[in-house]
């Protein structure tokens, strides 16, 4: 079905405008809060709104094979990365918020603010025509006119680019090896270090307490105190971060007992 | 009647403000995001451009930025994880060995 056939007539126009500007305020605001949120994840999120709008805008333009691109490459395929490597690498992916270099955020503001007043002042300078008479191949016709430039005027660069594909995917690999410098430990190994570390048995479950049953919540201790043992670290480095009220916790009146117990006091009554 | 001129300057606006998120950011990975906002920025020009022109030449020039930013992104996410192993951090602050 050719788009442009079947959106013509000034509803339809007003319908694209109507479109235009509720994608144009969500992306922009999207990027913005990409800029602006703490957490690397939210920026991921963000970034995905950005690049699902702009799917809808290259479909808006005549472009229904990039469109699809961007939603299986950029938002599939990319993001899905981005969020591979916030999981290994991002626990503790907030940014600071303290200024390694004085006065960086008001310069990188002052200068952002320059380059949109030169990119606008090029821009209004430019003669930005309207669009051309719509023809097939920004309709039907599209795949087709782009698969007969790649073959033919682009045929080089399109080669080279397999050769680029190829160098990435064996540089990420060599990049991402990891040689083992050590010998692999054997079970007996295991068992052995286990009994010298003084903890043979299992390390206590989590959340066992009335009130919670959450993982992130410390087990309590005969003596009413909590067992850091029982929590994962990642949970407690995150707990650590977020604000007091929202992790429960001490200031409750069920729980009872010493705020930050230290391990080894923890551990040795855990042994009673 | 949304003209190029509305895409245009849409574009040039997530363009700075990807700018800005690359000068800002002290995290690498976000940096990496706000170079990608920027790639698609750009692309968003070459596509509008391509419809302006009523030739097709513009959107083989987005599709070949989208292969070349795969592949960056590929590259740049195996030095991310690569530092963060000897380092254990992502923040662009603590890669500093080269630093006069």
């Amino acid at each position: 079905m050719n788009h442009s056939i079947v959106l013509a007539g000034p509803a339809a126009e007003t319908t694209r405008l109507v479109a235009y500007w509720i994608l144009a305020i969500a992306s922009v605001a999207a990027a913005l809060g990409m800029v602006l949120a703490r957490k690397a994840v939210h920026c991921a999120v963000l970034l995905a709104v950005v690049m699902l709008s702009l799917a809808v805008f290259y479909a808006m333009l005549g472009a229904p094979f990039l469109a699809f691109v961007q939603i299986i490459v950029y938002t599939g395929a990319v993001l899905m990365l981005f969020l591979f490597v916030l999981m290994i690498v991002g626990i503790s992916a907030a940014d600071s918020l303290i200024e390694t270099i004085r006065g960086q955020r008001m310069w990188a503001a002052l200068s952002g603010i320059a380059m949109l007043v030169l990119l606008s002042l090029v821009v209004g300078h430019a003669v930005i025509g309207s669009a051309a008479p719509a023809s097939a191949k920004f309709g039907n016709g599209n795949v087709t006119g782009l698969a007969n430039l790649i073959f033919t005027r682009y045929l080089y660069p399109f080669e080279i680019t397999s050769a680029l594909l190829i160098i990435a995917a064996v540089g990420a690999m060599v990049l991402a090896h990891r040689e083992r410098l050590t010998p692999k430990p054997t079970q007996r190994e295991l068992a052995e270090q286990r009994i010298a570390g003084g903890h043979p048995a299992p390390l206590p479950g989590p959340g066992t307490y009335a009130q919670h049953n959450a993982a992130d919540m410390p087990a309590l201790l005969p003596d009413g105190s909590h067992s850091e043992l029982s929590v994962s670290a990642v949970l407690t480095f995150r707990t650590a971060e977020a604000p007091p009220e929202l992790t429960g916790g001490t200031s409750e009146p069920g729980i009872a007992g010493p705020v930050a117990p230290s391990p080894t006091d923890s551990h040795e009554t855990g042994e009673q | 009647m949304v003209s190029p001129a509305h895409f245009i300057a849409l574009s040039v606006i997530l363009f700075v403000i990807g700018a800005v998120g690359v000068l800002v950011r002290r995290n690498a990975i976000v940096i990496f995001m706000s170079v990608e906002l920027m790639l698609n920025a750009a692309n968003l020009a070459f596509v509008t451009f391509s419809r302006m022109h009523g030739a097709l030449d513009g959107q083989i020039i987005a599709f070949f930025v989208m292969v070349v930013a795969a592949a960056e992104v590929v590259v740049g996410l195996a030095i991310l994880t690569a530092i963060f192993r000897a380092r254990r951090s992502a923040s662009v602050d603590d890669a500093n060995l080269m630093k006069y």
